[in-house]
């Protein structure tokens, strides 16, 4: 069998087939990747998201936006179950944990929206809405003397007003100024992901599938394909994997492909 | 320890025919529904009310409210629902005040359990179909709200572990921040809000053995900064709740008039709880039974169901 895989195994004068590190390497780096998806997939939601969220913490600023993930696309229930899992795995709250781990102007924004508890029904006031798209327009303008993310207003609309209120305040947002949201936020990029996340999941996830599977992709991000499509519940995502399966065929390769394609066509069922 | 008494064998079906006797007809037997009510825990009265509900298909609390009245119709609507309910009413009837009692909101945040408070979050959307952080930041503002919505939406990690270390670092920043009468508003409110209750009382000890004086003392100051006051009764709550609520029942029952409103709170909210051991400290505080005291200064139906509550014996 060695003889026949030239790739993974050479020859020395000794005729004794030494084994290629470079491809060795690489096919256990794809096996972590199917392990990853196999791990994940098996554990628990609450438990699942505790680990990736303490993973994050730990990586850091690269990987704040796991943080962001986690809390703008679960449900209230599935984000509360996992602020219950972090107590258990880990003795301590989530919130403690972001304030010792960043010190950074994000930090705000990241206890905030861990901590929150969204309304989940459709009932939105249109005024508040309105008055709401005002505040976040201002802080916007006044980004000169201070960091939008870092603006109290900014911070406790977007932690504790329910998503489909959000997605008015941005679509009220659009009759204040030429740009969206997002648009202006270019600079603040974790602030940028949170509303997108809260708004617009299908732009964030758009964006994730496409930096994953490019040439260039790093491991940050080919691991966010994973995360995506074994965390992700409901249909937004799927709708977004859907556009991206030909290129999820073609760059992903061996049993990780085929157990991801199996994961992204099991729920579909 | 907790003050009511209610037998372990309870027939709910009987309990609901008494009370629909005692609401049928004219006028209302109150008493009836004091040894009913005021003898069951929360688990009894809700079967009570399915079981009212399946036999006369009708709600007995929208029965009881148009009944009764008065602080008796209040205190006895606080008694009945389920404890998370309860607080999810409390807290909005604080809000929605025109000046909002603060403290309530406060009280509630910090004396329940990390469970409790999220059971709380949860009655509160189920009825008012906001979240309660929402509400509380919609009628508040600058550090207050700050402070107060992080109270309303922390998930303090519950268990037993303290580290010494952290106390002591976080003792020094606490003390400096008070010192400082600027103040600087966000490391304080990072640390009552983030660290678990055993943490800071470790951290409130560590407090009152380096500086001779508790920081409560130490926070005591101007009373038309609210975000001080708000401050200050978060951390007497997280301290020493127990001695809380003392203070607030004393309080309550003044000389001149009665607040109707925090007794009834604090007896409804405490006596599945620790309304015995607050007892024993009005008493050693007050040289007079908290029964007594109530007794003194309400009357009717209304002081007759908070003595129930108290534990009074029939």
């Amino acid at each position: 069998m060695r003889t026949g895989c030239y790739k993974l195994f050479c020859e020395d004068e000794h005729q004794f087939e030494w084994w290629n590190h470079n491809a060795i390497k690489n096919l256990k780096v794809e096996f972590k990747r199917f392990e990853d998806v196999v791990v994940l997939s098996l554990m628990h939601p609450w438990e699942r998201d505790a680990r990736l969220l303490k993973k994050a913490l730990k990586k850091g600023p690269p990987q704040y936006n796991v943080i962001v993930e986690i809390a703008c696309t679960r449900s209230s229930d599935q984000l509360l179950g996992a602020r219950i899992a972090y107590h258990s795995l880990f003795d301590r709250s989530i919130e403690e944990d972001i304030v010792s781990n960043i010190k950074g102007s994000e930090r705000k924004l990241l206890v905030a929206l861990v901590r929150a508890y969204r309304y989940e029904g459709p009932n939105v006031k249109k005024d508040t809405t309105r008055s709401e798209a005002k505040t976040l327009f201002n802080a916007i303008k006044n980004v000169d003397t201070r960091k939008v993310m870092e603006d109290d207003d900014v911070v406790n609309i977007l932690s504790t007003r329910s998503k489909p209120h959000l997605k008015e305040v941005y679509t009220q947002y659009m009759k204040l100024s030429d740009k969206t949201i997002t648009e202006e936020l270019e600079v603040e990029l974790l602030l940028k992901e949170t509303i997108e996340c809260l708004c617009t999941p299908q732009t964030y996830f758009t964006r994730v599938f496409d930096t994953a599977l490019r040439d260039d992709a790093n491991e940050g991000a080919k691991k966010a394909l994973t995360r995506l499509i074994v965390t992700q519940e409901g249909g937004e995502m799927k709708e977004v994997a859907a556009k991206f399966e030909k290129q999820i065929e073609e760059r992903v390769k061996g049993a990780y492909k085929d157990v991801l394609v199996g994961v992204l066509r099991k729920e579909e069922k | 320890m907790a003050t009511i008494d209610a037998p372990s064998q309870v027939s709910f079906q009987q309990d609901a025919e008494i009370l629909r006797k005692a609401c049928k007809g004219w006028g209302t037997d109150e008493k009836a529904i004091i040894s009913v009510l005021g003898h069951r825990n929360a688990a009894q009265r809700k079967q009570i009310r399915l079981a009212y509900e399946e036999l006369y298909q009708e709600d007995l609390v929208k029965r009881l409210e148009s009944e009764l009245s008065g602080d008796f119709e209040r205190a006895v609507y606080r008694w009945i629902l389920d404890p998370a309910d309860r607080d999810a009413v409390l807290a909005n009837v604080a809000i929605k005040k025109l000046s909002p009692d603060l403290h309530v909101i406060v009280e509630i945040s910090c004396t329940r359990s990390p469970e409790e408070l999220l059971a709380v979050r949860r009655a509160y959307q189920a009825r008012y179909k906001h979240s309660l952080e929402e509400d509380v930041a919609a009628h508040t503002k600058g550090d207050t709200r700050t402070l107060l919505v992080a109270l309303v939406t922390a998930f303090r990690y519950d268990g037993e572990e303290i580290n010494t270390r952290l106390a002591n670092s976080e003792a020094k920043i606490l003390h400096d921040a008070v010192e400082d009468k600027k103040f600087n508003h966000e490391e304080v409110i990072r640390i009552l809000t983030t660290r678990s209750k055993m943490q800071l009382m470790a951290t409130f000890n560590r407090y009152s053995d380096d500086h001779g004086a508790s920081i409560t003392k130490h926070l005591q100051g101007d009373s038309g900064d609210e975000f001080l006051l708000v401050l200050r009764t978060a951390v007497r709550c997280l301290n020493d709740s127990k001695k809380y609520f003392e203070k607030v029942l004393h309080n309550s029952i003044r000389r001149m008039g009665t607040d109707e409103d925090a007794l009834t709170r604090v007896i409804v909210t405490r006596a599945e709880k620790d309304l015995k051991d607050i007892k024993e400290l009005y008493h050693k505080r007050n040289s007079v039974a908290l029964e007594q005291a109530v007794a003194k200064d309400t009357s009717g139906d209304y002081k007759a169901l908070l003595l129930t509550l108290l534990g009074k014996e029939d």
